[in-house]
Formats: structure tokens, C-alpha cells, sequence
């Protein structure tokens, strides 16, 4: 297949082609361990290495830059095999971007996709990073995203992981980050797992810096025999580090799920909280939707997509 | 003949009576006040009309328009043309106020857009149907977005459980401007309340002590007999025979 037919496909399963992206877009298409395309903006220095495995990434956004449109990755494996990304991202102080990555595993079975990142900003850099998974109805898909984040002082990471269209197979997030003083790290899981899905989180941050922020949010939904696990764990350390650890978990059927959150607060000028739901549908929300007239698998898919929004 | 008719209907949680051979009509178009202090029974009168899981297993029969409900889930009753707001409005993370009330309509083929809901009680919708109906809103918002999916619905029977809870002045007459509008149109309100200032806004009214009906009429009628002799009431669950009136 060529890169261009190859591009097109991998598009089409997130329903963009290659005409969807302005001529200011950055965007990089990556299959298997094919490097498909990189298209570049001023300030952003993508290398890329393809591996027996995967393909080994440094991204560099240059001090000062500032990317006002989003860079859009597509990882994707239209079949069956391994991919692992090896990811180096670095932002030069006060640079600034938001990256769109699409992992796109529609069409495979069996497939497994390794991501380990290492991630540092300097002083002042904001990072929003927005990685949404399209998989399969097949239960054979692997996910095992890994990161490690640095974050200097006055820095900002935001992550947003969402995986609710197709089987979620096995997916073992490990992000752990170091923020420094005055940074603030926001991470945010949505997953939605169905049959006999496995979902496993465990998010650290570690508030060592004054006045560092972080929060730790996972929104999950498990059906059938799908079982979830999440250890979210916050450490403060310095004065006026505050954070928040929330847990939202709706379970129906035979699903199970298990949240560990940890605050482990260490200065009397730290604070840090949590909170953990789990459990069935709140039977008022569940009651009031049949109230307007809709069945209860009805009112009960509409909170749960409310809940996977949020 | 009311549109909504129960017979002889009595409620029990284990061994604890709450609803006591209730037998009372509501009528058409009219707005009925159902009054009495905490504990008598006044949201369990109206969790049983709209089938609320827990409170199905009354004794005596519901009618709506001289059928019986009494073997219909929520939704089944909601598709009949009742609904109910509840005194602390739920809150729903990530479903937007046009999500919540379009998804009632549709559901009962309401003709009213969201905008036209909002705007009728009180709420920008510009401000308010791109925000979703969850703890960044005020108890009296929610409590209006409520009252918007419902007018949304164009239902036939609307119970109202404390409409005056949580909310302020303005958005007070909102509601009652709003109940009085369903009320043109024909359907039938049932406001539950402890509040002699609700209560006014009611064509009739029915004073519930102990779970059990002890009087029915006008507004003032029970005005006088509410303040005389329930504000505080001293017979809370206890026993029929020990009520005194």
C-alpha cells in the first residue's frame, strides 16, 4: 500500500482525509512502524526513527513558540501487530501548543499498541495533549500507554485520554509526573469498557513544588463482566501545593470496579482531596429521565455518555 | 370524574404504614395543592402516582382518565402524560440543558423548542442550554430547568414536589406563572407543599395528616384549617387512631 493510500485509510477510520488539515496544520501520520507523513509549522521540530518495533519520536516545540492550531498525530495498525512509539517531547520555556492523537485500531484484532513518553516542559510551557482511541468490537487489542512528565515551574500539562467507541481489550495506563513550583497538571481518563474488557489506571503526581496544582480525574464505565482498577495517587510536599483526586465509576451487569485513590500530604500548608463514586446509576437521575419517557436502558446510556463526556 | 383517581390506596415500608386508605380525585386542568407537615405522606402520595420503584407495592388502585396505572413502570406513565419534579432536582454531569429537555420532548412528541422553554421560565437560553445540568447550577436553576423539560413534554399530569424549595422570589413567580400556563392548557398540576404561600396559588387543595386524607375543599378552607391545627404537627407516623384533628 502507499503512503498516500495508506493515509487515506487511516484518515477514513476517524472519518478526516488528508484535505481536512489547513496548509498552517501540523500533522504526522504513523503505521506500524511506518512513518507515513509529518508536516511541520515554524517552531515544531518533529523527528522520527522507524524501529524493528515501532518508531522512535522526538518532538521539540521551540522556546517561545506559540501553536495556535492544533497538531494532529494518527497512530493507527489497519492489522494485526505491534506498535511501539517511543516518544521524546520536549517545550522550550514559554512555548505553547495543544496536539489532537487519534489511535485508530478499527479494522484489527489483534493488536498490541505500546506508547512510553517522556515528557518535559520548561519554565512557563503549556501542554494540552488529547489522545482519543477508536478500536474494534474485537477484544484482542492491547493499549499500554506509558508516560513520564516533567513539569518546570510555571508550567501546564492537561491530558485527556478517551477511549469509549469499540472494545476496549486491555488498556494499562502508567502516567507519573513531577511538577514543579506554581505548575499545574490536569490528567482526565474516559473509558468505557463492555464484555470482559480490563481497564487499569495508575496516575501519580507529585506536587514538590510550591504552589503546584494537580488533578487526577477518571470518569469510567464498565458493562457486562468488565473490570476496572484505578490507583490514583497525589503527593504534595511543598507549601501550597493543592490537589484533587476524583473517581467516577458507573458499573452495570456483572462489570467491577476498584478505585485506590492515595493523597499523601506532607507540608501543614499542602491540601489535597479526593472523592470516589461507584457504583450502579444514581437511581434520581435514572427516575427522573423515565419520568420524561425514556425506557431504562435508555435513560441508563445517557448518563453513563453524560458521565464518559464529562 | 377526576383525571387522576386513587382508590383506597395504602402504602407500607415493612411494618411502618406511610399512605393510609387514600381515596381522592384531581381534576383536569386545575392546579390542586396536596398540604400537610413533614411526614404526613405528601411525597410518597406523589412517588406512588408516578411509580417510583419503591413505592409500587401500594394496596387499591391508581386510575389515569379511568384506567387503571397501577401495573405500569415510570416510564409507561411518563408515556401516559405524567411526569414529576422532584424537590431537589438531580444532577447530571456531561448532559447538557438542550440535551435534557429535547430528549423529553421527543419523547412525547412535545411540539416546544428549547428556546421556548427556557425563555418561559426565565432563563437566557443563550446563558443556559449549552451548560450542563450539574453541580455549576444553582438548586433554583436546576429547579427551573426542570420545570423547562417538563413543559417540554406537554404532559397531562404534572406533580410537583416542593416547587417553592431551594428557589428565590423571582424565580418563584416564574414557576407559578409557568403552572399557570400548563394550567390554560389543560393539564393538571399537583403541588406538593408545607407552605401557606404555595398553597394560594392552588384551585383546590387536600390536607394529608399521618398519611391519611383528613380534609379536602377551597384553598381557603384549608388555609385556615392548616394553620390552625398542623403548623407544627405533634402526629407525626404515628398511629390513625391517635390523630386528633
Amino acid at each position: 500500500m502507499s503512503n498516500q493510500s495508506a493515509i487515506d485509510t487511516l484518515l477514513s477510520t476517524i472519518n478526516m482525509h488528508s484535505h481536512s488539515f489547513e496548509e498552517n496544520t501540523a500533522h504526522v501520520e504513523i503505521h506500524g512502524n511506518r512513518v507515513l507523513n509529518t508536516t511541520l509549522v515554524e517552531g515544531l521540530k518533529i523527528e522520527s526513527k522507524e524501529t524493528d518495533r515501532g518508531v522512535d519520536v522526538d518532538i521539540l516545540v521551540e522556546a517561545g513558540t506559540v501553536i495556535d492550531e492544533p497538531v494532529y498525530f494518527c497512530f493507527g495498525m489497519l492489522e494485526n501487530g505491534l506498535q511501539h512509539i517511543r516518544m521524546n517531547v520536549r517545550f522550550g520555556e514559554y512555548a505553547k501548543a495543544h496536539f489532537i492523537s487519534h489511535c485508530s485500531f478499527s479494522n484489527a484484532t489483534e493488536v498490541e499498541h505500546i506508547m512510553d513518553a517522556d515528557i518535559h516542559l520548561e519554565k512557563g510551557a503549556e501542554y494540552t495533549y488529547f489522545e482519543r482511541h477508536v478500536h474494534s468490537m474485537d477484544s484482542g487489542i492491547k493499549v499500554v500507554p506509558k508516560a513520564k512528565v516533567t513539569l518546570e515551574d510555571h508550567s501546564r500539562f492537561s491530558t485527556e485520554f478517551e477511549l469509549i467507541k469499540g472494545r476496549v481489550g486491555l488498556i494499562d495506563i502508567d502516567y507519573e509526573a513531577e511538577c514543579g513550583p506554581y505548575s499545574v497538571l490536569e490528567l482526565l481518563s474516559r473509558i468505557s469498557g463492555r464484555q470482559d474488557d480490563v481497564i487499569k489506571i495508575r496516575e501519580a503526581g507529585h506536587l514538590y513544588g510550591e504552589y503546584s496544582r494537580g488533578v487526577l480525574t477518571s470518569n469510567i464505565a464498565v458493562r457486562n463482566q468488565a473490570r476496572a482498577e484505578i490507583y490514583n495517587e497525589l503527593t504534595a510536599t511543598a507549601e501550597g501545593a493543592a490537589g484533587h483526586v476524583d473517581c467516577n465509576e458507573i458499573v452495570q451487569d456483572q462489570g467491577r470496579a476498584k478505585a485506590i485513590p492515595i493523597v499523601d500530604v506532607r507540608h501543614p500548608k499542602a491540601h489535597v482531596t479526593h472523592e470516589a463514586a461507584i457504583g450502579s446509576v444514581d437511581s434520581k437521575q435514572l427516575q427522573t429521565l423515565m419520568s420524561r419517557g425514556l425506557t431504562e436502558d435508555e435513560a441508563v446510556e445517557m448518563i453513563i455518555q453524560g458521565l464518559l463526556r464529562k | 370524574m377526576g383525571i387522576i383517581e386513587l382508590y383506597d390506596v395504602s402504602l407500607s415500608f415493612g411494618e411502618h404504614q406511610i399512605l393510609h386508605n387514600l381515596t381522592l380525585d384531581f381534576w383536569e386542568g386545575h392546579i390542586h395543592a396536596v398540604v400537610g407537615p413533614n411526614g404526613a405522606g405528601k411525597s410518597t402520595l406523589a412517588h406512588t402516582i408516578m411509580g417510583l420503584p419503591d413505592y409500587r407495592g401500594h394496596t387499591g388502585d391508581i386510575l389515569l382518565d379511568g384506567k387503571s396505572i397501577k401495573g405500569l413502570s415510570i416510564n409507561e406513565r411518563a408515556k401516559l402524560g405524567i411526569t414529576l419534579a422532584w424537590q431537589e432536582p438531580a444532577r447530571f454531569h456531561g448532559i447538557e440543558v438542550r440535551e435534557f429537555i429535547q430528549r423529553a420532548s421527543s419523547k412525547s412528541g412535545g411540539e416546544k423548542s428549547p428556546e421556548e422553554v427556557m425563555n418561559m421560565v426565565g432563563l437566557d437560553p443563550d446563558r443556559y442550554l449549552v451548560r450542563d445540568v450539574d453541580t455549576t447550577l444553582s438548586g433554583g436553576e436546576r429547579k427551573r430547568i426542570e420545570l423547562a423539560s417538563i413543559v417540554a413534554m406537554q404532559p397531562k399530569v404534572v406533580l410537583m414536589d416542593e416547587p417553592d424549595s431551594g428557589v428565590d422570589i423571582d424565580a418563584i413567580q416564574a414557576i407559578f406563572q409557568v403552572l399557570e400556563s400548563l394550567k390554560e392548557q389543560g393539564t393538571t398540576v399537583i403541588m406538593i407543599t408545607h407552605s401557606a404561600e404555595v398553597l394560594k396559588h392552588a384551585d383546590h387543595a387536600f390536607l394529608l395528616c399521618n398519611g391519611a386524607l383528613v380534609d379536602k375543599g377551597t384553598v381557603e378552607q384549608l388555609s385556615s384549617y392548616f394553620e390552625r391545627k398542623c403548623v407544627p404537627c405533634t402526629h407525626k407516623n404515628v398511629p390513625d387512631e391517635e390523630v386528633k384533628i
